[in-house]
């Protein structure tokens, strides 16, 4: 049996204060630290989402990016079965060891509950689904580099086997201050064909 | 008294990390959470952490925040009476 294909629908990257939507620049800063940037996006979003702030460094990521993408998806209804796929190389390591100094010294342990949450990669994609209504399958991943390969072979299987109507796939890597996050939206329509090949080339943009 | 119910609500602004309140937003009797400040678990847990590094009270029984977190006039109030820094 051929398996069908599959399309992106759409890309979103951010990396060096700059975010591109299907490689178009859609917003930039002049060179800032992240917190500073991430809120700059926040606010050229205009949103009113209060626990954006509460968030950590790779949760504000991940959701920048699919704020974009979910945002320019004119069919998304918040009904849809949209799976969420996603993997980085630091898993929360950023957070991590902010909260491991937060215990570090035995005369000044004040472990922070708001930082701990955060002490998990897949927390992001719990943020997402809380903004865009999703009940549907998701997954993150840790892997020594971006793996274009395991990702068109999990989101395809997750479109195949009727688990998924579309699947939002995305890196997202955040370790001190150094950030890159590459998000599409993959479904059983569109025009760019998703595979290894052009998932490699939109990472490179 | 008014002092520290300024100082709390600065601290809870910053600790929180409530972007968009400004110390002039939340009133004396305004509920903390709920259809007030609009906090959840978490910040009731940092709000713990904060009694306990600020003002050296330790709640032993978290049941007792839902009292003592009701507002910052009930919070100033507490940590007036049990500070011990």
């Amino acid at each position: 049996m051929t398996a069908k294909k599959t399309y992106i629908q759409s890309f979103c990257t951010i990396q060096n204060n700059q975010i591109l939507m299907n490689g178009e620049v859609v917003f930039s800063t002049e060179p800032t630290a992240f917190s500073d940037f991430s809120k700059k996006t926040y606010q050229h979003l205009e949103m009113n989402y209060p626990k954006f702030f509460k968030m950590d460094n790779l949760s504000k990521l991940a959701f920048l990016g699919a704020e974009f993408l979910l945002k320019s998806e004119s069919n998304f209804s918040k009904e849809n079965n949209t799976a969420l796929v996603f993997a980085n190389k630091s898993s929360s390591l950023d957070t991590d060891v902010k909260y491991q100094n937060s215990i570090s010294d035995a005369e000044n342990y004040y472990p922070s509950p708001a930082v701990f949450v955060y002490t998990l990669p897949n927390i992001c994609l719990g943020e997402i689904s809380i903004k865009h209504q999703l009940k549907s399958e998701n997954s993150f991943f840790i892997f020594a580099d971006y793996n274009p390969e395991f990702m068109e072979k999990y989101s395809n299987i997750l479109l195949e086997t009727l688990k998924a109507d579309k699947v939002l796939c995305g890196w997202v890597e955040y370790y001190n201050e150094n950030y890159k996050a590459f998000l599409y939206l993959v479904d059983k329509e569109g025009e760019i064909e998703h595979n290894q090949e052009i998932l490699k080339k939109l990472y490179k943009q | 008294m008014e002092a520290l119910k300024q100082e709390l609500k600065s601290k809870i602004i910053e600790v929180l990390n409530l972007e968009d309140i400004a110390i002039a937003d939340i009133n004396d009797d305004d509920a903390l959470f709920g259809d007030g400040l609009g906090l959840d678990s978490i910040d009731a847990l940092e709000l713990i952490v904060m009694l306990d590094k600020d003002y050296g009270i330790k709640l032993v029984d978290p049941k007792e925040g839902k009292t003592i977190f009701k507002s910052i006039e009930t919070m100033a109030g507490y940590i007036a009476e049990n500070r011990v820094k």
